[in-house]
């Protein structure tokens, strides 16, 4: 054990004794009645100048614990057992005027979202000279010096510039910098990072952990590292905690737990780990798939042909059931002058969606691949170009047909919050469809819904429940409810993933790949995590600022990507170049 | 990441099992009662104060503007000038006023005057406030614009003063023409708040799976929209109900109100004006009636604000 009388400050960086230590942590939640235990004996240290990552999905208790260790838990919540060791301090129980001294100064945070973690109204600088005059370490135009040399320190170019901007003339990548050069401009000896990165694109991922990591090596700061990806975590850290439900299941060297896992939980987990997975997902022989597509769409031609469909129901079912060709899309800003400004957000794309397969387009944000799924659902118009829906060209639709259409290409949306009405329940939600395009009786679509349920596994009493009431995930699988209850050719999933938890995603890519054989369905995927393409896509479509870079099979673009920007991507996936033990 | 000798504290752990028992991915809960957002709020607002006390205040204001006649037998406006502002006795609690009706009769058929005015008031500002709201917020474009600048240009015009120049102009008042009155120059603010409650609604993704469903433009707006957006419209009207109550006492202490015929507690205050140093106690039963009832819609408002609407709660 270290003198607890010397200061943190002065004593050498990488000594012997952990710098933080947890201890046999409990953390209660009061809401309402009963109390919640959201932390539940939990135990770690991180020594000088190490990384520790500390891994869960969400509700597993590891933001709570980060919290309880810099004495930011909210309102409701209090540390009621065990002990937090700072430098060999109990801080468990400090006073808020002890934490008010320990933050920042001796340890620094870099809070989760980049966009609302800057107060807007004041200058990027300004923000960094308040967390170095609250520290007492410099003042007036020492600190303005100072703040600009933590920019430039956090790799913004032309800092001195930057430093007088606000915060939403930066970038997302660029704010989290920001943040980062707050969290780390007193020199903390420990600086806590939850989920630095999850709001951010992969590529700029990378950039930013890269350029902590080079930093707090130098520095010798101690990192706890909170995030929900495994392969982030295995990558960045030494050493590992895996949470579950408010306690450690498993912790130890990284390496060792990720190709030796033991707890089943974590067994689990770094199965289902997209970055570490390599395989698309196979349920049947792909041929057969693609066989039963046609098929399925051979009846669907059937069910409207005696109506005025001629038009729309060719002879055959084409083998391209999507053809996007030449698609502009170009939006006018408000903006100086009287004309305001053009943006192209999508820019010349042109691919085809091959019957029975599942495509990705995959591009980061402002990539304008959502943009190209919005057209192919046919909700917003196009500036130029054609999407053919079966050799149909989409703009040529009367009102009747679009409704037709509308029967045979379901979306699936990202947000699994704000995708079904809060106010239906789950039975309501799934027999829309059915009732809008009249479909059986009252009778038969009740059996519909619950033969839909049945599929997207749900328990039937779910029916009377509400949205409310569910998980994300389990959200996620209504609306996939709802979008098949009339039997559509198509999906368009709309990072339809994006949103949940590594195990939850994993358990509706299969559920995805399941009903792809089962229904015959054509899925156009839009994302921009190529770990889950490598689960779910047979073809990819790379796009970058509108424009279409790269487009070939799953197995081309990840063996031997053509383009660099594809190669970038690839290479940003956390963890993949880990190899995992048999 | 350089491989070192693993430190003390960090060695490889794992957890028992039986600590944490592994649970299904993603199980649904089933030991749960199913709930809506409006049973949720329900279950919330039943244990509170706030909304009790009101509530059973309100409820008995509606059975008294009912059933009058179950509280008193005394006729309002029987006169007895021999008694004027006598004070309490038997069959006459609260005494006379200075035209020797009785008080507590007056008081009782009062409410049904200033209830009436409130709930009619309430009904067509809602109504026209929120169909103008909704098609403003949910159509935007050029249909915005003409309806908001309707909108403030009706907002412009105070409630009261607006009023009193109406009704002077108006020949036969009755109930009816005060409601109409008030209402005139009370929508905008329903129209306002739905039109804000709406456009936030009409950006989520169940209305744009709506429109991919196919559902129409307006049965988009009346099953999807429109229920979602009507919390902060249910918390405003009840409010305003108070008010319109308010504004009713006003016109008819005024003399423009409602006339002398119809019993009002507004009416009753002004006439209690003169002899207001001697028998104060006159003024002020109808006053306490009065508030009483404005208090409780307000209170009863900021209860359903809080059930509703959980980001508006302060604490």
């Amino acid at each position: 054990m270290t003198e607890p009388t010397s200061t943190p400050a002065e004593r050498p960086v990488g000594g012997d004794a952990p710098l933080l230590q947890v201890r046999d942590l409990h953390v209660d939640f009061s809401s309402g009645g009963k109390p919640v235990h959201a932390v539940r004996g939990v135990n770690f240290s991180v020594y000088p100048g190490q990384t520790v990552a500390v891994v869960g999905e969400s509700g597993s208790g590891k933001s709570t614990s980060a919290q309880a260790v810099i004495g930011l838990l909210p309102g409701n919540g209090k540390v009621v057992g065990g002990q937090v060791l700072f430098d060999g301090q109990d801080i468990a129980h400090a006073s808020k005027k002890e934490f008010v001294a320990l933050r920042g100064r001796h340890i620094g945070l870099v809070p989760q979202d980049p966009m609302s973690n800057l107060n807007p109204v004041w200058s990027i600088g300004f923000q960094i000279r308040e967390a170095l005059e609250a520290n007492g370490l410099a003042k007036g135009a020492a600190a303005k010096e100072r703040a600009v040399e933590l920019l430039e320190e956090a790799g913004l170019g032309d800092a001195a510039r930057r430093a007088k901007q606000y915060p939403h003339e930066f970038s997302g990548g660029m704010r989290q910098r920001a943040l980062i050069a707050i969290g780390l401009s007193s020199r903390p000896r420990l600086l806590i990072a939850d989920e630095p990165t999850s709001a951010l694109d992969v590529t700029v991922q990378r950039q930013i952990l890269d350029h902590l990591d080079t930093l707090t090596a130098e520095m010798g700061t101690a990192v706890l590292l909170i995030t929900h990806d495994l392969g982030l975590a295995a990558e960045r850290a030494e050493h590992l905690v895996v949470m579950y439900k408010g306690q450690v299941v498993e912790s130890g060297p990284a390496l060792e737990i990720l190709q030796r896992p033991q707890h089943p939980y974590t067994q689990r987990l770094v199965s289902a780990a997209p970055s570490l997975a390599s395989r698309r997902l196979e349920s049947v022989h792909r041929a057969e798939v693609v066989e039963h597509a046609r098929e399925h769409a051979v009846e669907a031609h059937e069910r409207v042909a005696g109506g005025t469909h001629a038009a729309v129901g060719a002879d055959t079912a084409t083998p391209n059931v999507i053809e996007v060709r030449n698609l502009v899309k170009e939006f006018h800003l408000r903006g100086s002058g009287l004309r305001g400004e053009t943006l192209r957000a999508v820019d010349d794309v042109s691919f085809s969606v091959r019957r029975g397969t599942t495509t990705a387009v995959v591009g980061e944000s402002g990539s304008g691949k959502s943009t190209v799924a919005q057209m192919v659902l046919s909700l917003l118009p196009v500036t130029s170009g054609s999407v053919l829906f079966d050799g149909v060209d989409l703009t040529e639709l009367d009102r009747k047909q679009l409704f037709e259409f509308r029967r045979r290409v379901q979306p699936i949306f990202q947000n699994p919050y704000g995708s079904l009405d809060p106010s239906w329940s789950i039975f309501r939600t799934v027999e829309e469809p059915l009732r809008v395009h009249g479909v059986g009786d009252a009778k038969s679509r009740e059996a519909r819904v619950r033969d839909l349920l049945e599929k997207v596994s749900l328990p039937a009493s779910s029916l009377r429940r509400f949205p409310n009431e569910l998980s994300g995930g389990q959200r996620q699988r209504v609306a996939i409810a709802r979008a098949l209850a009339l039997n559509p050719e198509v999906v368009v999933c709309d990072e339809a993933v994006s949103a949940l938890d590594v195990l939850v995603q994993g358990q509706i890519l299969t559920l995805l790949n399941d009903l792809q054989a089962e229904l015959g369905l054509t899925y156009l995927f839009i994302t921009h995590d190529l770990a889950v393409v490598r689960q779910i896509a047979d073809d990819v479509v790379v796009m970058e600022k509108g424009r279409l870079v790269e487009s070939a099979t799953t197995d081309e673009v990840f063996e031997s990507p053509k383009q660099a920007y594809t190669k970038a991507l690839l290479e940003a996936i956390p963890g993949g170049s880990i190899r995992l033990g048999a | 990441m350089s491989e070192t000798t693993v430190r003390p504290g960090q060695e490889h752990y794992v957890a028992p099992l039986d600590t944490t028992p592994l649970a299904a991915v993603d199980a649904v809960d089933e030991s749960t009662p199913s709930a809506s957002l409006w049973g949720d709020a329900w279950k919330q607002l039943r244990r509170r104060p706030l909304f009790i006390v009101p509530s059973l205040i309100i409820v008995l204001l509606i059975v008294v503007a009912l059933f009058p006649s179950l509280f008193t037998s005394v006729n309002p406006r029987y006169q007895e000038l021999s008694r004027a502002l006598e004070g309490g006795s038997e069959g006459h609690p609260l005494g006379f006023t200075r035209l020797g009706t009785d008080v507590y009769a007056r008081l009782v058929h009062g409410a049904r005057a200033s209830i009436s005015v409130g709930l009619i008031t309430t009904a067509i500002v809602v109504v026209v406030g929120g169909v103008v709201g909704a098609l403003a917020g949910f159509f935007g474009g050029w249909i915005d614009a003409l309806l908001s600048r309707l909108v403030d240009m009706f907002f412009a015009l105070p409630l009261i003063l607006g009023a009193i120049v109406m009704l002077q102009a108006l020949q036969g008042r009755n109930v009816w023409t005060v409601a109409l009155t008030l209402s005139l120059f009370g929508w905008p603010q329903v129209a306002r708040i739905m039109r804000s409650s709406v456009l936030q609604v009409r950006g989520n993704e169940y209305v744009t799976a709506a429109k991919s469903l196919g559902l129409g433009r307006f049965s988009t707006l009346a099953r999807h929209v429109l229920p979602n957006a009507l919390g902060p419209v249910i918390v405003i009207a009840t409010i305003s109900l108070g008010t319109f109550i308010a504004a009713e006492a006003t016109l008819s202490f005024l003399g423009i109100g409602l006339p002398s015929s119809v019993v009002s507690w507004g009416g009753d205050i002004s006439n209690a004006v003169p002899s207001v140093r001697t028998d104060p106690w006159i003024l002020l039963w109808p006053s306490i009636a009065l508030s009483v009832t404005v208090l409780s819609f307000l209170m009863l408002g900021d209860a359903l604000r809080d059930a509703l609407d959980p980001k508006g709660r302060t604490r």
